[in-house]
C-alpha cells in the first residue's frame, strides 16, 4: 500500500460519508496513478474500508472503466457504437489492430498501447469516434488513423 | 438556419463555459430572481405549469415528481444524471463540456424549490473532459457564493459534488445509478418504491435528467407561458435532439417539441446524402422501435412518436439510409444490450446474449429458417419479464426490424449471406 492512499482514503470518507460512496473516487484516484487495479490492491482498498475483499472485487469487476488487468501506458477505446459503424469504426478497429500487431482487447509488447471496444461515446455527430486515456479524438480518419490517436510513428513503433 | 438558443447557449457565446462569461450573459439572474421572487412550493408550481417533461427519455413530468416528496422531515437529495450512454444520443455531453453553468444554476434553483440540501451530478466514467469541466465550474460557483452556506444571503443552502461513474450503461436508470453512487454494483433496484420516496441513502431523492435541469434557469427567467407557447399541449417547449447516421450534418439542434421528423432530418440536419433514400429512422434513442420514411410527417412530441408506433425517448436520432444493412444495424444494437446487461436477470442476461448470436449468425449468412423464429421466441421471453426497462429496450429495433424488414432477414437465410456484404460501412464508396 502506498502511504499516501491512507490519506486518500480519509479525504473521500470525510467527503462522501453515506454508505460506501468515497469506494469509486478511491479506486478512480489510485487508478489513475497506478494504471491498474491489481489484486493487491484491491487487497489494500479492503482494508482500508474495513471491507471484505470479495466486496471491493464485485464492484469494481463491475465497471469496464476499472481495469482488473494490467493495462498500456495508453488505453484506446474505439467505439463500435451503430451510428459509429456506419462511419467506419470496424475498419478503423481493423486498421489499429494491424499497426499495433494486436487484436482488440490486447496490449502491445512494449506495454505502450491497449486496444479496447467502447460502447457510444456519446459523440455520434463526429462518428467515427475513438478515445485515448479518455480523450475525444473525433472525425477519425479511416487511413492513417495511427497518426492522430498514435502519435508520432517513430516514438510510438511497435514491436509485436 | 440561424435561431435563438436557450439551452445550447454555448453555440452563441463563446466561452460560455466560464463564469465572467456566463455571468456577463445574464449568468445566475435567474437564481437570484427565484430566491428573492419565489417560495419553494411556487417554484415547483411554476415548473407544474411549465409542462417540463423529463429528458431523459420517460418523459415524466418535473413539477409532478418533485411534488411526490412526502413532507416527513428526512433529509432530501437532488441527483442530476448525466450518465448518457444510449446510443444515438450526446445532448447531457454538449451542456456539461460547453454549457456548465447553467446547469449548474438549474440544480441550485431546483434544490431550493425541492428543499434539498445536497446535490449531486453522476457524471458517466467517459465523460473525463466533462467531469473536469463540472468540477471546474462547481469550483467558481462555490467562489461566487452561489453554492455552500446561506447562498445570497437567502438562508438557503445546498452543497453539489460531482461523482464519476466508472463506464456501465445500466447506470444511467435512476436506481442502478444511486446504488452506484453508494458504492456498490449498478444493479438497479425494484421501484416502486421510487426515489422521491426511498431514494440516496434511503432519503427522499429527485434524479432528474441534465437537459431536464438545465431548462429550469430558462423557465425562471422567461416564464411557464412561454415555454407552454411551444410544442403541444401535453408536450410544450423546447428539446434537444441529436441527430447521426446517414445525414449531411450530424449534430444537436434545440427545437421546439412537436417539431415535424422530416424538419429535423431534411431542414436541420440536411437530410440524407445525394442520391440515397432514408429507410428507416430509430426516433429516440436505441432503445425504441423503427420508424419506416411514411412517418417522417410525425410531430415530435411524446403523444405523437407513440401514435406512430415508435417513442420520443432521449431524442437521440439515428437515420438510417438505403446502403444500410438492417440486419447488420440490429445486430449491432442488440449486441450493445448484451454488452451492458448487468445480469442480474436470466431473461435479459441470457436473451441478449443468445439473440446476439443469432443475429450475428444470420448476418454473417450463417442463418437458418428456424433461427428467425428463435429469434422471435427469445424475444418473447424477455418482452416485459425483466427486473429493470434495459431488457425490453432490447426489442426496440429488433421486433420492429423483423416486422418491417422480415424479407431482409429471409433472404440472408436463403442467399446465406448478407445481400449488402456484412458490412455497415463499405470503404469503397467513401
Ligand atoms: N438518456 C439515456 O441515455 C437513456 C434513457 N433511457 C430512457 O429511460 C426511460 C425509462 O426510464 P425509467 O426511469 O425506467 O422510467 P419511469 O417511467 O419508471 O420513470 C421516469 C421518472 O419518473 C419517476 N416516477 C415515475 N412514476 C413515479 C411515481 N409514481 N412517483 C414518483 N416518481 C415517479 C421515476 O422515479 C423517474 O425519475 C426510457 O423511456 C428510455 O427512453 C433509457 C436508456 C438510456
Ligand atoms: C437502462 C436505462 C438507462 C438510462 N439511462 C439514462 C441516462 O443515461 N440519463 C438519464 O437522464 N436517464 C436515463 N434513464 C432514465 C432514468 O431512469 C430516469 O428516468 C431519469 O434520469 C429521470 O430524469 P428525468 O425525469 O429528468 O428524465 C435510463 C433508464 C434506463 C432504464
Ligand atoms: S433487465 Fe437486464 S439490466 Fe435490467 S436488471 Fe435485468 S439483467 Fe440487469
Ligand atoms: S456511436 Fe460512437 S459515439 Fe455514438
Amino acid at each position: 500500500m502506498k502511504p499516501e492512499w491512507k490519506e486518500w482514503a480519509r479525504e473521500f470518507k470525510e467527503q462522501y460519508p453515506g454508505a460506501n460512496s468515497a469506494l469509486m473516487p478511491l479506486l478512480h484516484r489510485i487508478q489513475a496513478h497506478e494504471g491498474w487495479l491489481s489484486d493487491e490492491t484491491i487487497h489494500d482498498v479492503a482494508t482500508l474500508f474495513d471491507l471484505p475483499e470479495s466486496y471491493v472485487e464485485s464492484v469494481a469487476s463491475f465497471y469496464s472503466l476499472f481495469y482488473r488487468h494490467k493495462v498500456g501506458k495508453n488505453v484506446v477505446h474505439v467505439c463500435v457504437g451503430l451510428s459509429c459503424a456506419l462511419a467506419g469504426s470496424d475498419h478503423l478497429m481493423e486498421k489499429l489492430e494491424h499497426h499495433l500487431g494486436i487484436k482488440e482487447g490486447q496490449t502491445t509488447a512494449d506495454g505502450e498501447y491497449t486496444l479496447l471496444e467502447a460502447e457510444c461515446l456519446a459523440a455520434c455527430n463526429a462518428a467515427p469516434v475513438a478515445q485515448v486515456n479518455l480523450r475525444y479524438f473525433e472525425r477519425v480518419d479511416l487511413e492513417r488513423p495511427e497518426e492522430t490517436l498514435l502519435g508520432t510513428s517513430s516514438e510510438k513503433e511497435v514491436t509485436p | 438556419m440561424s435561431q435563438k438558443y436557450y439551452l445550447l447557449r454555448n453555440r452563441e457565446i463563446p466561452n460560455i463555459d466560464q463564469m465572467a462569461v456566463y455571468q456577463s450573459h445574464g449568468g445566475y439572474e435567474a437564481l437570484k430572481k427565484a430566491l428573492n421572487e419565489y417560495k419553494p412550493e411556487e417554484l415547483v408550481d411554476l415548473v407544474k405549469k411549465s409542462g417540463l417533461r423529463g429528458r431523459g427519455g420517460a418523459g415524466f413530468p418535473t413539477g409532478m415528481k418533485w411534488g411526490f416528496l412526502p413532507n416527513d422531515g428526512r433529509k432530501r437529495y437532488l441527483v442530476v444524471n448525466s450518465d448518457e450512454a444510449e446510443p444515438g444520443t450526446y445532448k447531457d455531453r454538449e451542456i456539461i463540456e460547453q454549457n456548465p453553468h447553467q446547469l449548474i444554476e438549474g440544480i441550485i434553483i431546483s434544490s431550493y424549490a425541492t428543499k434539498a440540501r445536497e446535490a449531486y451530478i453522476y457524471c458517466r466514467g467517459e465523460f473525463l473532459f466533462g467531469a473536469e469541466q463540472l468540477q471546474r465550474a462547481v469550483a467558481e460557483a462555490y467562489a461566487a457564493g452561489y453554492l455552500g452556506e446561506n447562498i445570497l444571503g437567502s438562508g438557503f443552502s445546498v452543497d453539489l459534488k460531482v461523482y464519476r461513474g466508472a463506464g456501465a450503461y445500466i447506470c444511467g436508470e435512476e436506481s442502478a445509478l444511486l446504488e452506484s453512487l453508494e458504492g456498490r454494483r449498478g444493479n438497479p433496484r425494484l421501484k416502486p418504491p421510487f426515489p422521491a420516496v426511498a431514494g440516496l441513502y434511503g432519503g427522499p431523492t429527485v434524479v432528474n435528467n441534465v437537459e431536464t435541469i438545465t431548462n429550469v434557469p430558462a423557465i425562471v427567467t422567461y416564464g411557464a407561458d412561454w415555454y407552454t407557447s411551444m410544442g403541444t399541449a401535453k408536450s410544450p417547449g423546447l428539446k434537444i435532439f441529436s441527430v447521426s447516421g446517414r445525414v449531411v450534418r450530424p449534430d444537436n439542434y434545440e427545437i421546439p417539441l412537436a417539431t415535424p421528423l422530416r424538419t429535423l432530418i431534411d431542414d436541420y440536419a440536411g437530410g440524407v446524402l445525394p442520391g440515397r433514400r432514408i429507410k428507416a429512422v430509430i426516433p429516440g434513442g436505441s432503445s425504441v422501435p423503427l420508424l419506416l420514411p411514411d412517418k417522417l410527417d410525425t410531430p415530435l412530441d411524446y403523444e405523437s412518436v407513440l401514435q406512430a408506433g415508435s417513442m420520443l425517448g432521449s431524442g437521440g436520432c439515428i437515420v438510417l439510409d438505403d446502403s444500410v444493412c438492417i440486419v447488420g444495424a440490429t445486430a449491432r444494437l442488440v449486441k450493445f444490450y448484451r454488452e451492458e446487461s448487468c445480469g442480474k436477470c436470466t431473461p435479459c442476461r441470457e436473451g441478449t446474449y443468445w439473440m446476439t448470436d443469432v443475429l450475428e449468425r444470420i448476418e454473417h449468412g450463417l442463418g437458418t429458417e428456424e433461427d428467425l423464429d428463435t429469434l422471435m421466441d427469445i424475444a418473447d421471453n424477455i418482452g416485459g419479464k425483466c427486473f429493470c426497462p434495459l431488457g425490453d429496450a432490447s426489442l426496440g429495433v429488433l421486433v420492429s426490424a423483423m416486422k418491417f424488414f422480415r424479407d431482409e432477414f429471409e433472404a440472408h437465410v436463403r442467399e446465406h449471406a448478407c445481400p449488402m456484404g456484412a458490412k455497415l460501412y463499405d470503404t469503397v464508396n467513401h
